[in-house]
């Protein structure tokens, strides 16, 4: 089970901030998303969402463990 | 050399206080206090929401780089998140270098990048409602100010 963890107005749009999802790499984990709630899906597939895993930003796939940790970022807003 | 990243308010003067302590060979400290803006009396209060672990790590890495940049001896950043009234700090920067030049430099290049590109997300809670705010174009024009030179 990979730990999601959402931000920002994602988390509002999704109505939670952390979940577990079974997943084995991000494509996977983005679809058992989408399919859970189709509005988040479309969100974390909009323009300026960045992903983290491990606290690292990933561009396209990576695979994912049991342990991994799964941040989707909205744009930044600075402080 | 930190970062600290807190919900609880700080008190600007004692953090620069405890900066400016036992620098016999520094010569110059630049610092920075950001206030919320109460924006006419539109915002009530101002949430920040930062990622702890990612958030703390990416400004490490800038003040790293604007430490080797501008030949600073040391540098601080205090950041608040969670819900930040009108009139209390949100953020506080402090920069040490043997001349005033660097310091004053490096400090507010490290501004306009925390308030254009760290990993924070800004909700403004108003009469109206909240919403969620992005950089304005402002922010990101003067953090493009250190792209080239």
């Amino acid at each position: 089970m990979a730990q999601v963890l959402l931000f920002g107005r994602l988390a509002d749009i999704a109505g939670w901030r952390a979940r577990a999802f079974e997943a084995t790499d991000l494509s996977q984990l983005r679809a058992a998303l989408a399919g859970s709630d189709p509005l988040l899906g479309e969100a974390l597939a909009g323009p300026g969402v960045q992903v983290a895993v491990d606290k690292a930003i990933v561009r396209g796939e990576a695979t994912l463990s049991a342990a991994s940790e799964v941040a989707f970022l909205p744009p930044m807003s600075g402080g | 050399m930190s970062v600290r990243l807190q919900t609880e308010p700080f008190d600007p003067g004692a953090l620069l206080t405890a900066f400016c302590a036992g620098r016999t060979e520094t010569g110059a400290v630049a610092s920075f206090t950001g206030i919320a803006r109460a924006g006419r009396g539109e915002t009530v209060s101002l949430e920040l929401e930062a990622y702890p672990g990612f958030t703390d790590a990416e400004i490490d890495r800038m003040g790293a780089a604007a430490a080797q940049r501008f030949t600073l001896q040391d540098w601080l950043v205090v950041h608040r998140t969670g819900k930040i009234a009108p009139g209390e700090p949100v953020v506080f920067v402090a920069t040490a270098s043997s001349h005033r030049r660097e310091a004053f430099e490096a400090c507010d290049h490290l501004m306009d990048y925390l308030k254009s590109r760290a990993p924070f997300w800004k909700k403004e809670h108003g009469p109206a409602g909240d919403r969620w705010i992005e950089p304005t174009d402002r922010d990101r024009t003067d953090a493009e100010r250190w792209e080239t030179s």
